[in-house]
């Protein structure tokens, strides 16, 4: 039931969230090391069978579904049995967690030094806490937390250890396997690592699957995972990954536990320690190879103020009542359990909506700080009239609406509230000074370190597309702050949005371009599949609700004071609008034959370099790979370009009738309608 | 008690006097045959009813002897005492005149129930609150003319309008009575049968057929839509065994028999047939080949199924039977299998020619001490892989065996409680069980003596592996015991605001553990849910086991104090935990049959081409549903 509530309440602001308390304050007050050596007896699973590591290793290579595909590989392959099975033990070796009390115990005493230095503050829910102790008694819990920081797993076992509740194992990315001592260090404090892909292999999965059910159904402690898959560069939830949630979800359809619950936990950073490595990730700079002379020089970040982190323990989501009335477990009935089989349609649309559901309850408890609303604003006053930037009243006014606003619509905002607006504006921004500079009573963004040059002084070396990357730093850092608040802005943007393009005030043409601008959008923003008409009306009522818009029986209508609502709206989305279009152009004018998956992002690159420097284009932001990939994704899903399979890997075959005509509907020139047609 | 079924030298004594007992029903065989033969010419005149067959359990007038709102003999209830003790009324059981001290302990505990707290029934059937009957004029006169007995009389008629399912008990507890038949016969042989069958067809008249009335699936109920007039055919008075057959071990037998009489008549002649329900005491053999029955020995007899050579059934259509006896034909669909599991829903079963065997020589009761259900399950299923199984094993859950516990009667010697000490101490502490984990199994041996002990080792070898204790015959004879006396003990429950109810399936072997655990834990939820002050008792036991799976039987109670309609509740908790059953690949029914009460799941029981075959042959053998009582469809 309470899960249930978790999803269905009609207005945000009638949500009651659950004070934070700083863990912070005791360490500061108290001794760390007897903190690291304290008692800890965390409750447990009611159905705990205790068993170590290493029983739990011999659990899974006995398991009858490992048996059945190591016999089905060596049927296949003509491999002998014994060989298969040592390759299992060494994938599992490579694998397994190795979960070991001292090496917690390790890190809670280095993560406490850490974290003070690095953190005002880190606060937690302690009723999600409580919540949480309740759940890992009575079902087999899974930890889903957002992902934002390589931080966020450490930070999950220290809180865990923390509240002495029991060490989750984590599911780990085989690239920190590659940072030697680290990566050991990791997996003795609770992490488990497996390949990034391994698509085809069989075994492979298999073995991964089944130690990760055997731990669940054992109840050996709570399994961690990032629903996100990986971290989220550009601070937006990432569309979920299936593979996981779908071995967790198993054990529950099969009967083999009663329930299992889901807990999302949401991190937010009042400032993201990979702030500017992420910008540099996306504008082209390949991510450095986690390594750990890498993290050693990560320290200078230990000199610099983080401000706070807010972590909040979610709801937990039962399974067994998202499941009820949507999955028909007697599917399984006929076909021995152990037999590995693809889930089936209805299966899997039901992991994927729950998967949806889950991120977007991440994403309704991460804390927003006024920082986001600042990020927003600049990003949108980037030139005012002839001066660059925004006058510091102006912003501290603009922001106070933006306060007001984001409430309404159910933000989960964190603005000190005895503190004077200008106070806690100005707070902001020198936390932030990195990206902001005040002059002359103006704030804008720092683009430039040396500030636009004197006419006459020699440029140095710099040239104008690398001084142009360097700003794209700054702007896509900026830009990530602001995604953190799209969740709560994304729905009316996207009616606003529709009213612009809209050729008539129609009801229904509006709901055609909601409709379209959603279905474009959906590989970028977190958009529950099939929830069209729920989010249009959650839209309306929004909008409706802060007196920006009438809606009649078949009209929606701008009122006057919505007129700067809709304006802050339409302009949030703007970048996106016109980064698809960009997009769309390149495809259109430059693609050749040959174009393969893997050169089309350098080659927009490229495209949008010459566009943005050439002034054809407003947005900076649109240089993110992160944009790009997500529109060729659109693009893909929608049909308009295809991939070739055969002779040259992942070559794409642009359709430019429709593409041309998606362009189009996305600047307006075409009715939405139409664009429909063209799709199908 | 303690040396009646064991000890050397009784057990000698025992089994000379059976062989005495057989000897003795070989010579009388003749006048046996002689009898049988005259009872088999139909005395449908009926005119001095029961006095000359005292021997036989069930009066026309079943009220005589039965309780009218609640289960089996109104001799035998149980009753906490002005001590606040429980007993144990009446003479017919072991437990019968028996303190047992520690039932209300438990009692107390287990449902959060007082003593202070009654819920009494209407100690009284008002007549007057009973519907009077809708007669199809046309058809009692006809009746009248054959000379079979029937009856309009209220309490007949109340007797018959259901079976034991808690809706059905409660309601009459309170003296709330439905739709009930409109009047009773009972006919004494098949011929009588052909008669009411063909009187009922011409006039329209609805039947159902009630043999033992112990059916938990609602399949008595008169359906209230029913506007015809309905009548109940009680086949209690055909209850001859009409002839034995000891050359091929056969036995041809009227429908109406119940099993303590079938089973006591054939002892008599040194024979059994080895099938018992726990119902046995009162269900009939039509019944169980109307459901599909299935008996605590079936390892060593088989289900019903197995047991039947030979069925005769009246239709609407006719009389449906084999034209011959052998063992197994090749001849198209078997269409015994017509008959068996058809509720009444296509014809009355009147006469059954069934497998007889020489009675065992050797009897002996066993138990073992597992230290967790799961192992308990992992024996099981060893023994069945072994296919070794005794002719009856079952295994308890912890909280049935803490239920066994509580039903052990007043020990009379110090020494004998003493000795228990003991055995907790050497089973808790010695070998380290945790009292709230372990469970127990249950075994019954039969045979001939040698043979038991040879499979009793091979058991408890077995068992030892998975890490069971034998825990003394006394423990496993007690366990049966149980199952006569658990429908009593519902009784008692109703009286101090608990009611409950068991309910069966059967699964494969890897989904045992995971059914009982998935029931159970949404049992407790549900009633959570739906508002149940209390903790529910939850429970359950494997009771059968198969080649490829087992059958599991739940019980299920609560303590309902501070419920509006606790039936209503009670319902929706069942109807969930069936769900849950089906999505944990149990199935609808194990042996209880469908009835009313499980049919909305039919259908995806046996697929809609199922449903269809099912419909069809319903729709040729009873096109005008005579035997309306709207069953299984």
């Amino acid at each position: 039931m309470a899960s249930k509530a978790v999803y269905s309440q009609r207005d945000p602001m009638l949500k009651k969230r659950d004070d934070f308390e700083d863990i912070l304050e005791e360490r500061r007050n108290s001794s760390d090391l007897r903190y690291a050596l304290r008692c800890y007896a965390p409750v447990v699973y009611k159905g705990l069978c205790p068993s170590k590591a290493g029983t739990l290793k011999s659990m899974v290579l006995q398991s009858d579904q490992l048996h059945y595909v190591i016999h089905q590989v060596c049927r296949e392959t003509g491999r002998a049995v014994d060989d298969v099975q040592e390759e299992v033990s060494s994938i599992l070796e490579e694998m397994a967690h190795r979960l070991q009390l001292s090496t917690v115990r390790f890190f809670a005493f280095t993560l406490s030094k850490v974290f003070k230095t690095l953190f005002r503050s880190i606060c937690v829910n302690e009723e999600g806490i409580q919540r949480l102790q309740q759940a890992i008694q009575e079902h087999p819990v899974v930890l889903l937390p957002s992902h934002r920081s390589y931080m966020d797993f450490l930070l999950m076992s220290y809180l865990l250890y923390t509240y002495d509740l029991a060490l989750p194992v984590i599911a780990a990315g085989m690239d920190f396997m590659g940072m030697k001592f680290v990566g050991e260090m990791l997996r003795m404090s609770g992490a488990f690592f497996i390949r990034r892909s391994f698509g085809g292999d069989k075994l492979y999965w298999a073995v991964f699957s089944e130690y990760v059910k055997t731990m669940l159904k054992n109840g050996f402690a709570p399994v961690e995972f990032f629903l996100e898959g990986t971290r989220s560069r550009t601070s937006k939830s990432l569309t979920p990954k299936l593979g996981l949630l779908n071995i967790v979800m198993d054990p529950f359809f099969k009967g083999e536990v009663f329930d299992v619950s889901l807990v999302p936990v949401s991190i937010s950073y009042e400032r993201i320690l990979e702030e500017s490595l992420y910008a540099r990730e996306l504008l082209g700079v390949p991510k450095p190879k986690e390594s750990t002379s890498g993290l050693i020089k990560a320290r200078k970040v230990l000199s610099e103020d983080y401000g706070s982190i807010h972590v909040y323990f979610g709801q937990p989501v039962s399974v067994r009542s998202l499941a009820e009335g949507r999955v028909n477990r007697c599917q399984f009935n006929l076909i021995p359990r152990h037999i590995p089989k693809k889930p089936s349609e209805d299966i899997h649309s039901f992991v994927n909506d729950s998967a949806y559901r889950l991120v977007r309850a991440q994403e309704e408890n991460m804390v927003l700080k006024p920082w986001v609303l600042l990020a927003s604003l600049l990003l949108q006053n980037q030139v005012s009239g002839q001066k660059r930037g925004i006058a510091l009243d102006e912003l501290t006014e603009q922001a106070v609406w933006l306060r007001d606003l984001s409430r309404q619509y159910g933000a989960f905002l964190h603005w000190p509230e005895h503190t004077p607006p200008s106070e806690v504006v100005s707070s902001s921004l020198s936390l932030h000074r990195g990206l902001v500079r005040i002059s002359e009573g103006r704030v804008q963004l720092a683009l430039g370190q040396r500030g636009p040059a004197a006419p006459g002084e020699p440029r140095s070396a710099v040239t104008p597309e690398e001084e142009l990357l360097s700003q794209a730093v700054i702007i896509l850092s900026c830009a990530s702050y602001r995604n953190q608040a799209l969740h709560v802005f994304l729905r009316p943007a996207l009616l606003a949005s529709a009213i612009h393009t809209a050729s008539s005030n129609k009801k229904q043409e509006v709901f055609n371009s909601f409709s379209f601008l959603r279905n474009m959008f959906s590989n970028e923003f977190i958009l529950c599949p099939g929830a069209t008409v729920q989010d249009f009306e959650e839209a309306c009522y929004l909008l409706v609700k802060t007196g920006a818009l009438q809606v009649t029986q078949q009209d929606v209508l701008v009122t006057e004071r919505g007129h700067r609502t809709l304006v802050f709206l339409t302009s949030m989305l703007d970048p996106f609008l016109q980064g698809y279009q960009v997009v769309c152009r390149f495809l259109c004018e430059e693609a050749t034959e040959a174009l393969t998956e893997k050169q089309f992002i350098p080659a927009v690159r490229k495209f949008i370099i010459k566009h943005l420097l050439a002034g054809r284009l407003r947005y900076t932001e649109v240089l993110s790979s992160d944009l790009q990939k997500n529109s060729l994704a659109a693009l893909l899903r929608l049909g308009a370009v295809r991939k070739i399979k055969g002779a040259e890997q992942g070559t794409l075959k642009v359709n430019t009738v429709m593409v041309n005509s998606l362009e189009d509907t996305l600047g307006g020139k075409l009715p939405t309608q139409k664009a429909v047609i063209a799709r199908l | 008690m303690a040396s009646n079924s064991s000890g050397g030298s009784s057990d000698r004594q025992r089994i000379a006097q059976q062989r005495l007992r057989i000897i003795a029903g070989h010579l009388q065989r003749p006048v046996d045959g002689d009898s049988a033969i005259l009872a088999a010419e139909c005395k449908a005149q009926g005119s001095k009813p029961d006095t000359s067959r005292e021997e036989k359990t069930v009066p026309r007038r079943r009220q005589e002897i039965m309780k009218w709102n609640g289960w089996g003999y109104s001799d035998s209830r149980f009753l906490f005492n002005k001590k606040g003790q429980a007993e144990f009324t009446g003479k017919r059981y072991r437990l019968s005149g028996m303190i047992i001290p520690g039932l209300k302990d438990w009692f107390e505990c287990t449902f959060g129930a007082s003593l202070q707290h009654k819920t009494p029934a209407t100690p009284l059937l008002n007549s007057s609150a009973v519907q009077p009957p809708t007669l199809n004029e046309a058809f009692v006169e006809e009746l009248k003319s054959t000379g079979i007995p029937f009856s309009q009389d209220a309490e007949d008629r109340v007797f018959r309008a259901h079976g034991h399912c808690l809706h059905e008990i409660f309601a009459l507890r309170e003296g709330k009575f439905g739709r009930v038949p409109d009047m009773v016969v009972w006919p004494n042989c098949h011929n009588d049968v052909v008669k009411i069958v063909e009187l009922a067809s011409k006039h329209n008249v609805c039947l159902i057929p009630y043999g033992g009335g112990t059916s938990v699936s609602s399949a008595l109920e008169c359906p209230p839509e029913e506007t015809r007039s309905i009548v109940s055919l009680d086949t209690s008075q055909m209850n001859r065994i009409l002839w034995v057959d000891e050359k091929n071990l056969t036995a041809h037998v009227e429908a109406g028999i119940v099993g303590q009489d079938l089973e006591r008549l054939l002892n008599e002649s040194g024979y059994c047939t080895g099938h018992e329900p726990d119902s046995m005491e009162f269900s009939s053999l039509g019944g169980w080949v109307a459901t599909r029955a299935s008996g605590m020995k079936k390892n060593i007899y088989g289900n019903i199924e197995d047991l039947v050579v030979h069925i005769k059934m009246v239709t609407p259509q006719g009389v449906i039977e084999k034209s011959c006896q052998g063992p197994r034909m090749s001849t198209g669909p078997d269409i015994h299998h017509f008959i068996m599991g058809s509720e009444g829903t296509l014809g009355v079963v009147t006469e059954v020619t069934m497998k007889i065997r020489p009675m065992p020589e050797y009897q002996k009761y066993g138990s073992v001490v597992f230290p967790n259900f799961e192992q308990g399950v992992a024996c099981l299923r060893e023994v069945a892989r072994q296919r070794c199984a005794p002719a009856s094993i079952r295994l308890m859950d912890n909280e049935q065996f803490k239920f066994g516990h509580a039903l052990k009667p007043q020990v009379s010697s110090i020494f004998t409680s003493f000795l228990d000490g003991l055995k907790k101490f050497y089973i808790t502490k010695f070998k380290g069980f945790d009292p709230n984990r372990l469970c127990v199994a249950t075994l019954l041996f039969e045979g001939d003596r040698e043979k038991v002990l040879q499979h009793e080792k091979q058991v408890y070898d077995i068992a030892a592996k998975f890490g069971g204790l034998a825990a003394g015959e006394d423990n496993g004879q007690r366990g049966y015991m149980l199952t006569f006396v658990i429908a009593y003990l519902r009784d008692l429950g109703m009286d101090y605001y608990v009611i409950g109810e068991s309910f069966e399936t059967s699964v494969p072997w890897d989904r045992v553990l995971d059914i009982c655990r998935n029931v159970k834990a949404r049992i407790v939820r549900e009633c959570k849910e739906r508002g149940v002050q209390f903790p529910p008792l939850s429970t359950c036991r494997v009771t059968q086991t198969y080649d490829a799976g087992a059958c599991v039987y739940f019980y299920f109670a609560f303590n309902y104090r501070g419920l509006s309609d606790p039936v209503h509740v009670y319902e929706q908790v069942e109807h969930a935990a069936r769900e849950e059953i089906l999505a944990n690949g149990g199935s609808l029914s194990h042996h209880h049959g469908v009835g009313k009460l499980r049919k909305e799941w039919m259908r995806e029981t046996v697929s809609n081409v199922g449903m269809g075959m099912l419909k069809s042959v319903k729709d040729y053998v009873d096109p005008n549903n005579i035997f309306g009582n709207r069953n299984l469809l």
